[in-house]
């Protein structure tokens, strides 16, 4: 067994990287050989592409991959979480099918989690999948789906029982997004964009090995992956992050992370844009209005304390100390920031906050921040369950009364989902 | 900048806070808040022999510990949890931290080591009746007498000032104003000329006095006119000390208003769980978590000197007011009538509370001294 320190292991990576590293090489190719050193996904066991590095010597990794400008393995979009939860349920043959291909980037995913009738009760979905012959058939409705518009395969989470109670008739399957009974089409959300999609299913077709864990199981495999969505959401990532460099693979990176992230591009100003806050206030004189000083004050307190919660959090992540109340604030944190920013922007703005666009102040991005902030404290969990969460999870209180969930799901009161 | 504590850190505020659960549990917070003093100094010398504590940011040349703003911190945080009725803060996070920035080396070498031992209670007179948290609230005067000075004026609000051995002043020179002028003085608590006496107060755990200064001799400690920046200095530090001080009792009453939620039952189950309450807990701890980050985070820069010390020490202290406060507020209605009785703890917490967060400027001002540096031109 090998003893890892962290002298080693930045004496190793950075040799490695020395002799491996170049920038003219093309993306899938350079990442293919990252994944076989071991320095892909290093945490990973050494069975599946890693060397079973612990948690805490990762930040080692990072700095020597940043030092040298080396981009690491694609994990941006649902990648990073498609991998995670195969590697923990998936068989060998589904491993074998998709972890290389996920990491390299040449596959793309989307979650299939939510729907029009379950959003925050997610266990309550009604997308169903039937075994007709050899293969299973889908047929329902997902929405709120990211990059469903380019994905390859999808992690679709589909009731297989209604006669069990609600967790129990889950199953949690990979669909091949490329078919016929599945279709795409985008979602307009009051700030004009369209990020997300809604997904049809009619008749659509996964093979038998294609079922994640076991039939009913879904609801375990589900909770993997929103475990590490949770996760991403709350940290702080630096992780290979390319310099802005010159050569091929970060030309290719570049246009990866681009497709990834063009449906985003609202979000700094969903999270509030705090960055622009102390200058707009100069720029427009309202720095010298005693209310909007202190509301500056007061949101420069918030944005800044939730900051440094979540550092308190890593660090101590890092240190491996048991995990103390304030990793779980994070996102309730950031929401409660992000509304504040708004109306602190409004202040600041006047009159102007009434325009949108080309007449509006800094083309339109105050406006943005206006009518995105409200997504923050519903997307990823609303601030409601986020309560519930902490106060459950993290302060023991009793959990919330069910009466959904000892009973045949079937017989269990639901939206009307037309279709 | 550290986000967490080393294991010596955490070891430290373990052993404290057991020391502390024993010494000072509520009912000797009773007994102590109805005395005339509000501490005791057989307590006092036992605090100090067994831990040390007064020395704890005392360099170890003046015969401190040695340690710095972090520690400091922890120390507060569990005093503040325990609501400790002992001089403290205002020997320790005032008085000694306005020699450490006022004097001169000699001065310190004279004074610090009596303080570090636990032999000298001391305390920081600043604030006049005006209430004014600034330089510009001074009006009391020095003027030269021989070898030594005389002070005039009124100080008040000075926290155990009544009882302290040695008292800081803050004074100028005749004539001038604002931040010119001010100088740092020691006064003798038995000085010919000094009047002083202990104010009704709304929080018995902290006593403050008036102070009334007519000719009292005194010895100028550093520069004559100096003064300014040595006291905005000691300003800011006090500021992350109360900080620190105060994220303990808010998550004292945090932790008992949990308690208190899901022990008692109303409507056949605990009030815990009800909704409402499971949200406002979940909201309380929020608060609480937030304010405490900002106090670590001040704690820290306040022993590295980080440059932006003054707007970080404002934010932490305006984050620790609203916190401590609002902790406060649901933590007696979570009681219900029983948390607005005497008998119940609750009040005690709360009435620090309130004056913690009006000590050393309210979150208003600090707000204000935050977008003196960061809203600047």
């Amino acid at each position: 067994m090998v003893e890892f320190t962290e002298a080693s292991v930045r004496a190793d990576v950075r040799a490695w990287l020395e002799a491996n590293w170049s920038p003219d090489l093309g993306l899938v190719e350079w990442r293919n050989k990252l994944i076989d050193s071991g320095w892909g996904v290093p945490t990973w066991p050494s069975a599946w592409f890693g060397m079973g590095l612990p948690a805490r010597l990762v930040p080692v990794v990072e700095e020597e991959f940043q030092r040298i400008g080396a981009i690491s393995v694609a994990r941006t979009g649902i990648r990073r979480l498609a991998a995670a939860t195969l590697l923990e349920h998936g068989t060998d043959w589904q491993k074998q099918k998709w972890l290389r291909r996920s990491l390299t980037g040449e596959d793309t995913w989307c979650q299939l989690f939510s729907e029009p009738g379950s959003g925050s009760d997610l266990a309550g979905a009604m997308t169903r999948a039937e075994m007709r012959g050899n293969r299973w058939v889908v047929n329902g409705q997902k929405v709120w789906t990211t990059s469903a518009h380019h994905a390859d395969w999808g992690l679709l989470l589909a009731r297989t029982d209604w006669d069990l109670p609600k967790h129990q008739g889950l199953s949690y399957f990979v669909i091949d997004m490329h078919q016929p009974g599945v279709q795409v089409h985008p979602l307009k959300q009051m700030n004009g964009h369209a990020s997300f999609n809604q997904v049809f299913f009619t008749d659509a077709e996964v093979p038998p090995e294609h079922l994640v864990l076991d039939v009913g199981r879904g609801w375990a495999v589900a909770t993997t992956t929103l475990m590490h969505e949770r996760r991403d959401a709350d940290g702080i990532r630096t992780w290979g992050q390319g310099s802005r460099g010159n050569g091929r693979v970060y030309d290719e990176e570049r246009a990866e992370t681009a497709t990834v992230m063009e449906p985003y591009k609202w979000y700094p100003q969903r999270a509030g844009r705090i960055d622009l806050v102390v200058q707009r206030a100069k720029e427009t004189g309202a720095i010298n209005d005693p209310a909007v000083r202190q509301d500056i004050a007061r949101l420069l307190t918030l944005s800044k304390s939730a900051e440094w919660t979540a550092r308190r959090a890593r660090a101590a992540q890092l240190q491996g100390k048991p995990q103390g109340p304030e990793g779980s604030l994070g996102k309730l944190a950031s929401s409660n920031v992000a509304r504040m920013a708004a109306r602190v922007h409004t202040m600041i703005t006047g009159a102007d906050a009434m325009l949108s666009g080309a007449d509006a102040p800094m083309e339109g991005t105050i406006a943005e921040i206006l009518v995105s902030v409200p997504a923050g404290s519903i997307a990823g969990g609303t601030d409601e369950i986020q309560r519930n969460i902490i106060s459950e999870r993290v302060l023991g209180m009793p959990k919330e009364p069910r009466t959904d969930n000892d009973r045949p799901f079937r017989d269990v009161p639901k939206n009307l989902v037309v279709g | 900048m550290q986000f967490t504590f080393t294991e010596e850190q955490e070891e430290f505020r373990s052993v404290l806070r057991r020391f502390l659960e024993d010494k000072s549990p509520p009912s000797a917070v009773r007994k102590l808040m109805e005395t005339e003093a509000g501490w005791d100094r057989a307590a006092w010398r036992d605090l100090n022999q067994q831990l040390g504590l007064t020395g704890v940011h005392i360099p170890e040349i003046y015969g401190g510990q040695g340690f710095g703003f972090v520690e400091l911190g922890i120390v507060l945080e569990e005093m503040g949890r325990a609501l400790l009725c002992a001089p403290y803060f205002g020997t320790v996070a005032l008085a000694a931290t306005a020699i450490m920035n006022a004097a001169t080396d000699v001065q310190k070498r004279d004074l610090l080591p009596a303080i570090a031992d636990g032999d000298v209670v001391a305390t920081f007179a600043f604030t006049e009746p005006n209430g004014r948290w600034d330089a510009s609230g001074v009006a009391t005067t020095a003027t030269p007498a021989g070898t030594s000075w005389k002070l005039d004026g009124v100080k008040s609000f000075v926290v155990d000032g009544h009882t302290a051995d040695l008292l800081i002043v803050l004074a100028r020179r005749p004539g001038s104003t604002g931040e010119d002028g001010l100088s740092f003085f020691a006064v003798r608590g038995d000085a010919s000329g000094l009047t002083r006496r202990p104010l009704t107060v709304l929080d018995p755990t902290r006593k403050l006095a008036r102070v009334e200064l007519g000719g009292v001799e005194a010895t100028l400690l550093g520069a004559e006119g100096a003064g300014a920046a040595p006291f905005a200095r000691t300003l800011t530090q006090a500021a992350v000390c109360l900080a620190n001080e105060m994220v303990g009792g808010a998550e004292r009453l945090r932790a008992s208003a949990l308690d208190y939620a899901q022990m008692r039952v109303q409507f056949g189950r605990s009030i815990a769980s009800f909704q409402s309450m499971k949200h406002k807990q979940a909201d309380m701890l929020l608060e609480v978590e937030l304010a405490k980050s900002a106090a670590y985070v001040a704690a820290s820069a306040a022993a590295e000197d980080d440059p932006e010390l003054p707007a970080i020490a404002s934010l932490a202290k305006a984050a620790a007011s609203e916190a401590y406060m609002q902790t406060a507020i649901h933590t007696i209605q979570i009681h219900g009538g029983i948390g607005f009785t005497w008998d119940n703890d609750t009040h005690l917490w709360f009435k620090r509370a309130k004056a913690s967060e009006v000590f050393l400027g309210g979150p208003d001002y600090h707000r204000e001294k935050m977008m003196q540096v960061w809203g600047a031109e």
